[in-house]
């Protein structure tokens, strides 16, 4: 296992008013990997990015970032961690390549043209860096926001909800950023409503909610974990009862019994080889049937029941 | 340890920011402050009687020169740190590895910069309608330099105090600029009857005023060195309530 890079441990934030945003939150980052944090609004992701960038001060727990207590070591901390915010907030005045190079200058960094250059051109933004950036499109200012926050060349970046209110064509563009960072050896932690961005980039997937990380995972153990088959079966003539033949497996009728649905197995393909029994046993039991829908449940549906279950115990 | 190349590219970002607006930040005040020259100075200054052996005209340049310094300077620093907090921008400034100091001497060091810019412009002006000298033109500066430092620390904490554009108005114009007409800009307190001449020097602009007049003319209403004793106090108590905002992150982290 890699050596982490950041420890959070029991991390809390009460707000004034006495909203717990974070609870006793025990969570480690490796290095090297992609974090995908997934949950609702409201749910804590924006305080815990806050939290360790400096922005939200913690009423309790510790955090240790490149081994040490940012509390204590906070200059060092900052100068290895990159934010890119939610909120398009830049000086919407300013040509990109003087934001992007005051970014560099103001975590310390001394001046390297090159080094901006090739920012800006990895990130499509070399045309535009005389641009002032209320000229460009939305994805474009996102781009910029990314730039200012590679400039000072973070180990450790934080994106948070990175594809937000962008459409799907730059939302791919995106990922292939990430996937850029990831090659030169930054650790990202993100945060999402995508479900499918967590499924597409991450190592990793933590979801929260009300403050409180209810699991962390790497994505596919999750899946395999947590993830479901479910088959639908349309039956050739209609039943009113389970038969005995396929008693044995999860399955249930549905649509006045038009039709069966299978839902079982484990996310790791278990599940399909279930159905393919299933369709045998029907076929050997007599019973005819017209079609078969099969799916496989995705991290979303995960997300879902977790929140669901979550609920149904508070 | 102050880390230097971040102060320099906050104070070159504000620098920058100011000379982007340059024709309102700079022609407003000057034209402002010509006006009065001409109508104080040259028009009604001309049948006024000499006040300390200096004419009319001469002697409301100190004056003027606080009025537009401290109006400006305040300005200029309450806006530099409020609008990253209005926009948002300021989550790059509270992320980045630099403290108190790097933030004062980058925010509160362009906007004294911008003010003294703003001051020779003015006294540039002033020479070109109304005669005059300064008695001890490095101490002019040093006293300018040091009110401009003093009113960007107390305008930084007006921009972080303030959360609406509102309050942020509202401390130069209700408090600040009538204090400074009130505060001996067009005349000698000595001038006053009793007993505002006594209540005028609860005003803690005439000491300021007085400072300045002092450096250009040699002879002013207050003392110098008290003068000097309450600019540093009031630059010292902006310090301190600034290193306590950034200890707590009062209105700066959530």
């Amino acid at each position: 296992m890699s050596e982490p890079i950041l420890e959070l441990r029991g991390l809390t934030k009460i707000y004034p008013g006495g909203l717990k945003a974070l609870d006793h939150v025990d969570l480690e980052i490796r290095k090297g990997e992609i974090f995908a944090l997934l949950g609702p609004n409201g749910a804590g992701k924006t305080t815990l990015i806050g939290a360790v960038c400096g922005l939200v001060r913690p009423t309790g727990g510790t955090i240790h970032a490149f081994g040490q207590d940012i509390a204590s070591h906070w200059r060092d901390a900052r100068r290895r961690i990159g934010l890119v915010p939610q909120e398009l907030s830049t000086d919407m005045f300013e040509p990109v390549i003087r934001a992007v190079s005051y970014s560099r200058g103001l975590f310390g960094l001394a001046p390297d043209k090159g080094r901006i250059e090739e920012i800006l051109r990895s990130l499509s933004l070399w045309e535009k860096r005389n641009d002032r950036i209320m000229t460009l499109s939305g994805g474009m200012k996102r781009r910029v926001l990314i730039a200012k926050a590679l400039a000072h060349e973070p180990d450790l970046l934080f994106l948070d909800e990175p594809t937000a209110g962008v459409d799907v064509e730059l939302r791919k563009g995106m990922w292939a950023i990430i996937g850029q960072m990831r090659a030169r050896g930054v650790t990202v932690i993100l945060t999402t409503h995508y479900i499918e961005e967590a499924e597409e980039m991450a190592d990793r997937v933590g979801i929260i909610n009300k403050g409180r990380l209810i699991t962390v995972d790497d994505k596919s153990a999750m899946m395999a974990k947590l993830g479901r088959t479910e088959a639908h079966i349309a039956l050739a003539v209609p039943m009113s009862e389970i038969p005995p033949a396929i008693a044995s497996f999860p399955v249930e009728l549905e649509n006045g019994g038009m039709s069966l649905r299978y839902r079982g197995g484990d996310g790791t393909g278990k599940g399909k080889a279930e159905v393919a029994e299933l369709t045998k046993a029907l076929t050997r039991a007599g019973i005819d049937y017209t079609g078969i829908d099969t799916r496989e449940s995705s991290l979303e549906e995960i997300f879902v029941s977790l929140l669901d279950h979550e609920e149904a115990a508070a | 340890m102050i880390a230097w190349r971040s102060t320099w590219s906050i104070y070159k970002r504000e620098l920058v920011r100011f000379l982007r607006t340059a024709f309102q930040s700079v022609l407003a005040p000057v034209l402002t402050t010509s006006l009065y020259f001409i109508v104080f100075g040259a028009a009604i200054g001309g049948r006024m009687p000499d006040l300390s052996g200096v004419g009319y005209g001469s002697f409301i340049i100190p004056g003027l020169l606080m009025l537009t310094l401290l109006g400006e300077t305040t300005s200029n620093s309450s806006f530099g740190i409020y609008m990253p907090r209005f926009t948002g921008t300021i989550y790059e400034l509270l992320s980045a590895p630099v403290g108190v100091a790097e933030t004062l001497i980058g925010f509160v060091g362009a906007a004294a910069t911008k003010s003294l810019i703003l001051a020779a412009i003015i006294l540039v002006t002033a020479r070109l309608l109304v005669d005059y000298s300064i008695a001890h033109p490095l101490l002019a500066v040093v006293y300018i330099m040091l009110v401009a430092a003093a009113f960007s620390l107390f305008g930084f904490i007006l921009g972080i105090w303030a959360d609406n554009f509102e309050k942020l108005g509202i401390i130069p114009m209700l408090f600040l600029t009538p204090l400074t007409f009130l505060g001996g800009t067009f005349y000698s307190i000595d001038m006053l009857p009793e007993p505002w001449d006594k209540i005028a020097l609860f005003n803690p602009i005439v000491y300021l005023v007085s400072g300045l007049r002092w450096t250009f003319y040699g002879s002013a209403d207050v003392n110098f060195g008290l003068s000097l004793g309450i600019t540093l106090c009031f630059l010292a108590v902006c310090v301190a309530i600034i290193a306590y905002i950034f200890k707590t992150g009062w209105r700066l982290r959530a």
